[in-house]
């Protein structure tokens, strides 16, 4: 490992954290524009959650350590998935520690904390959101674990940076089976992170609430981790599917210039804002399932993953 | 008294553990006892792979005993010296299970295992549910060690020499090979609570005391699958590939099963009962997994998978056991098994809610603990069954790899469920408030579970190191590739894939203390207590927290076929609205109860043999002479 890698590693992480709430922010833009609405700016997340940070934390009285606990344990996940995943260069020193399994766990074990955190308190809402939250994870997990072990059976690699440079600097070879897991990886993407048409990061409605009505009881710091969070979770998802379908563009090699590496910040910027125009458009044309209507729509992504699998052994590519 | 024999029993286990670590490395050990029948001495023997259980037993155990020194008390049911003696005689007959080396010493102590444990098992035998729980435990735990017997008089092979070195030395016919499989599987499957044989596990583990359910789950079930590995991989020898097939179809299922009924469950003691059956299936899975890449002669990938279940066991063995200790602090202080009346204890019993949480997160397959190792390890050994050069098979296993992470999912839904309903929230009853935490001693035997899933999640290299010597030493492997550094877990080859839990919770640990730190410094600490938001609904009690059957419903949504159901809905017009809802087992219906019929008519009609007349019964042994010379002469 060279200083280089330690470098990009470091940028890497705190590239994740400046630009997920931007990342948000772009989506919500694009969002307003399609609707015809006059756009938030784009720092809009970022002033709400310097906001929250200012503000005195209003705890339940029967809150446990264990709610306390729960934002730094999601936010923690959250920034330790970031270094794992290959946004800007392939060869993390960090990798090593935890392969694409070991990335779904550090998803789930974020999920768990959220979802006691939301039973601590012990309003209605909260459970409600914890049960549905929980619903909709394990529907989700085994669809994006099946997606990962395509990828990773294309690459004869579960670690995430192999497979994407794996994938990345093979003469450009169209694999017929990674277009059935992409569908499935966009889907699981939606339903993992709150986003139409499983539930809606926008309403207020309690009954239609997932992730929100989690955070009900959660305010000032630990609402402004959660959020970012949140907001972290959705830009990791985004670079996992870079990383797995869009590979070109991050700095590969034993040996990568400084100039590559350079050259992938605007390059993943550039994917950003492609993806997030994208989702926006998704969100703005599929309206809001009931939620019994989930597993219907997770279990068509798992359809799709294992569909995506049985091609590749059939046709070997 | 129980103060002094159970530490001294788990003193006895730390030292059976320590003893079975050193002794793994070392080549098998053999000792003939002469005691028995004439002519007929016992066979004992520990190689490897008993020193593995053997471990399972002495370390899962020493946490037990000490906890069941705080917990069991003179009360109703069995006498607390009896109990005393019944629960040592079982922690010694499993031991021997493992030792054994010819079939008469493994059958004895197999069934010296079943009868103490039944009578653990109805130790509240003045209660009648407990009684035929307990009859239904013996009825399969027989059944099961008939297919043993049976297996074993095939596996003899004609030499009518019933020790195991005999019977490795034995050539089998390969139909016979497989009918002595078929009857393993048949008989340790029984004992292990493999789908549709597992019927008794969810009546006979709550019935128990949490520590015996604590034994019965984390360790008992264990020497089910050192019988079945003993057996496929020792005695049977090179087994066929298409064997494995059957271990997976059933594991697979009975994991599905297990987690899909836990979820649905609201009697604490039954959703563990529950989740062991899933465990089991996981492991069963693996033996299945072993099995096919051995019979294709894809032996490190065996070896893989072997090493995968034999994490798993200990792993399960530790974390089922800190649950169920838990729960039966839990009961003591409330006097509850019923998820319905509990929540919020977290407030009263810290040491427990926090020490349990450990062990439901390891069981969720949340890294870094131990359950995400040995899943993650049979993950990656899934990931490789594409390579099994037989086609359709290569299409279908990894398949199976969809099915683990289901099922490690549902676990995960199944692990807040209980550990949410029971320790978070508000208390659901007023009496919770008198709740206590558990006694030192129980803390003692909770915290060295729970230290124990910690430290096997924290350093796999080590001992899977250890673990890989057993498919060394049963010839499945020459050598398995050693792993390069001591803190990172590398299973086949250097770049595929690659887990280094220490780093990962260092990482973690860190970030979550730089971030308090920083927000700490940048902006401040101050927080204060308000009453929860209520939606603007003043009235916001306890009661309307969500049920375990609240938590439960979209589990029972969705996976509707397997339930037999029946629901008893209020309408709106009813004054005193009443809901029920019943989950039956559909197996129990639709085998047992006919089982029952069946056998219930043939003893009926078998029963006009029984005329009552002395004169008779004389009639029916001269025929039967009769008849027996005419076949001799």
């Amino acid at each position: 490992m060279t200083s280089l890698h330690w470098l990009t590693q470091f940028i890497e992480v705190l590239a994740a954290l400046a630009a997920a709430p931007l990342f948000v922010g772009w989506i919500n833009q694009c969002r307003a524009w399609l609707q015809n609405k006059s756009a938030p700016s784009l720092l809009q997340p970022y002033r709400g959650i310097r906001k929250l940070f200012h503000k005195d934390a209003v705890l339940a009285t029967q809150a446990s350590p264990l709610f306390r606990l729960a934002p730094y344990v999601v936010f923690g996940s959250m920034v330790c998935a970031a270094a794992v995943i290959p946004s800007l260069g392939t060869r993390l020193p960090f990798s090593d520690a935890a392969d694409a399994i070991a990335l779904v766990g550090l998803f789930a074990t974020a999920r768990v904390f959220m979802s006691l955190a939301a039973m601590d308190v012990g309003t209605a809402f909260g459970s409600l959101g914890a049960r549905r939250e929980m619903l909709v994870g394990f529907l989700a997990e085994p669809a994006l674990l099946m997606v990962i072990f395509l990828a990773s059976l294309i690459a004869t690699s579960t670690s995430l940076p192999a497979i994407s440079e794996g994938l990345a600097t093979q003469t450009l070879a169209l694999y017929p089976s990674l277009a059935f897991t992409g569908v499935a990886f966009v889907l699981v993407l939606l339903a993992e992170n709150a986003r139409i048409p499983v539930d809606n990061p926008a309403t207020h409605l309690e009954l239609t609430m997932i992730h929100e009505a989690m955070l009900l009881e959660y305010s000032a710091r630990h609402l402004a981790l959660m959020e970012w969070a949140s907001a972290l979770k959705l830009f990791n998802y985004a670079c996992i599917g870079f990383a797995l379908f869009l590979p070109w563009g991050a700095a590969t090699g034993d040996a990568p210039a400084l100039a590559t590496l350079l050259a992938s910040i605007p390059i993943l910027g550039l994917k950003l804002l492609a993806a997030g125009s994208v989702l926006a458009l998704i969100e703005t044309v599929s309206a809001k399932l009931r939620i019994f209507r989930a597993p219907e729509f997770l279990a068509t992504a798992f359809l799709f993953a294992v569909l995506g699998l049985l091609v590749h052994l059939l046709l070997g590519a | 008294m129980r103060r002094v024999l159970f530490p001294l029993g788990a003193l006895a286990g730390l030292c059976l553990a320590a003893a079975a670590v050193i002794s793994i490395a070392l080549p098998a050990e053999k000792l003939v006892l002469p005691i028995g029948l004439p002519d007929l001495p016992i066979h004992l023997r520990r190689d490897a792979l008993s020193s593995v259980f053997l471990f399972l037993l002495g370390a899962a155990s020493a946490g037990i005993s000490i906890f069941g020194a705080g917990y069991f008390r003179a009360g109703e049911g069995t006498a607390p010296g009896l109990l005393c003696l019944q629960y040592h005689l079982f922690l010694a007959s499993m031991g021997f299970v493992l030792l054994a080396d010819d079939a008469y010493g493994f059958m004895v102590s197999w069934e010296m295992m079943a009868l103490s444990s039944y009578f653990l098992v109805t130790t509240q035998h003045r209660i009648p549910e407990i009684r035929s729980a307990g009859f239904l435990y013996l009825l399969i735990a027989h059944l099961g060690a008939i297919a043993i017997l049976l297996s074993f008089g095939v596996m003899q092979g004609g030499s009518w020499q019933f020790t195991f070195d005999a019977m490795r030395s034995a050539t089998l016919a390969p139909t016979w090979a497989a009918v002595a499989f078929s009857l393993a599987l048949f008989g340790f499957g029984a004992k292990a609570g493999l789908v549709p044989l597992h019927v008794w596990l969810p009546e006979a583990h709550p019935a128990a005391p949490s520590p015996v359910s604590a034994l019965l789950s984390g360790v008992m079930l264990k020497t089910a699958l050192y019988g079945m590995l003993r057996v496929t991989f020792d005695l049977l020898g090179a087994p066929t590939w298409w064997w494995g097939l059957i271990p997976i179809a059933l594991g697979l299922f009975t994991a599905i099963y297990g987690v899909v009924f836990a979820a649905a469950q609201t009697d604490m003691k039954r959703l563990l009962a529950f989740s062991s059956i899933e465990n089991i299936g996981i492991l069963f899975t693996g033996v299945g997994l072993a099995i096919v890449f051995l019979g294709v002669g894809m032996t490190t990938l065996s070896a893989l998978a072997l090493i995968a279940v034999l994490y798993h066991a200990i792993n399960h063995a530790f974390m089922k056991s800190l649950l169920f200790l838990g729960t039966g602090s839990v009961l003591h202080a409330t006097g509850e098994r019923n998820l319905g009346r509990l929540g919020g204890l977290i407030h009263r019993m810290p040491w427990v809610a926090w020490l349990t949480l450990i062990g439901a997160l390891a069981i969720a397959g949340l890294p870094p603990l131990n359950g995400f190792v040995s899943e993650w390890l049979l993950l990656q050994a899934f990931l490789s069954a594409h390579e099994v050069p037989r086609s359709f098979v290569n299409m279908l296993l990894p398949l199976g790899a969809a099915v683990i992470a289901l099922a490690a999912a549902l676990a995960a839904y199944v692990m807040v469920k209980f550990f949410g309903v029971i320790f978070l929230g508000q208390p659901r009853e007023a009496g919770l408030a008198k709740a206590h935490d558990a006694g030192w001693l129980e803390r003692v035997g909770l915290l060295w579970l729970a230290a124990g899933c910690v430290a096997l999640g924290l350093m796999p290299t080590q001992v899977i190191a250890l673990l890989a010597l057993i498919p060394e030493q049963l010839g499945i492997v020459e050598a398995m590739p050693t792993a390069s550094s001591w803190w990172h877990l590398v299973p086949v080859s250097g770049r595929a894939a690659a887990y280094a839990p220490l780093v990962f919770l260092i990482a973690i640990v860190a970030t979550i203390i730089i971030t308090v730190g920083l927000v700490s410094l940048l902006y401040h600490r101050r927080s204060r207590r308000s009453a929860p938001w209520d939606c603007g609904f003043a009235r916001l009690d306890a009661r309307m927290q969500d049920t375990a059957e609240g938590f439960g419903q979209p589990i029972r949504h969705i996976f509707l076929q397997f339930f037999d159901m029946q629901r008893e809905l209020p309408t709106p017009f009813d004054r005193a609205p009443h809901y029920r809802v019943v989950v039956g087992d559909r197996f129990w219906s639709s085998i047992y109860l006919r089982l029952a019929k069946w056998v219930q008519r043939v003893a009926e009609a078998v029963a006009w043999l029984q005329q009552g007349r002395i004169a008779t019964y004389l009639l029916y042994s001269f025929i039967t002479l009769i008849v027996l010379l005419a076949l001799v002469l």
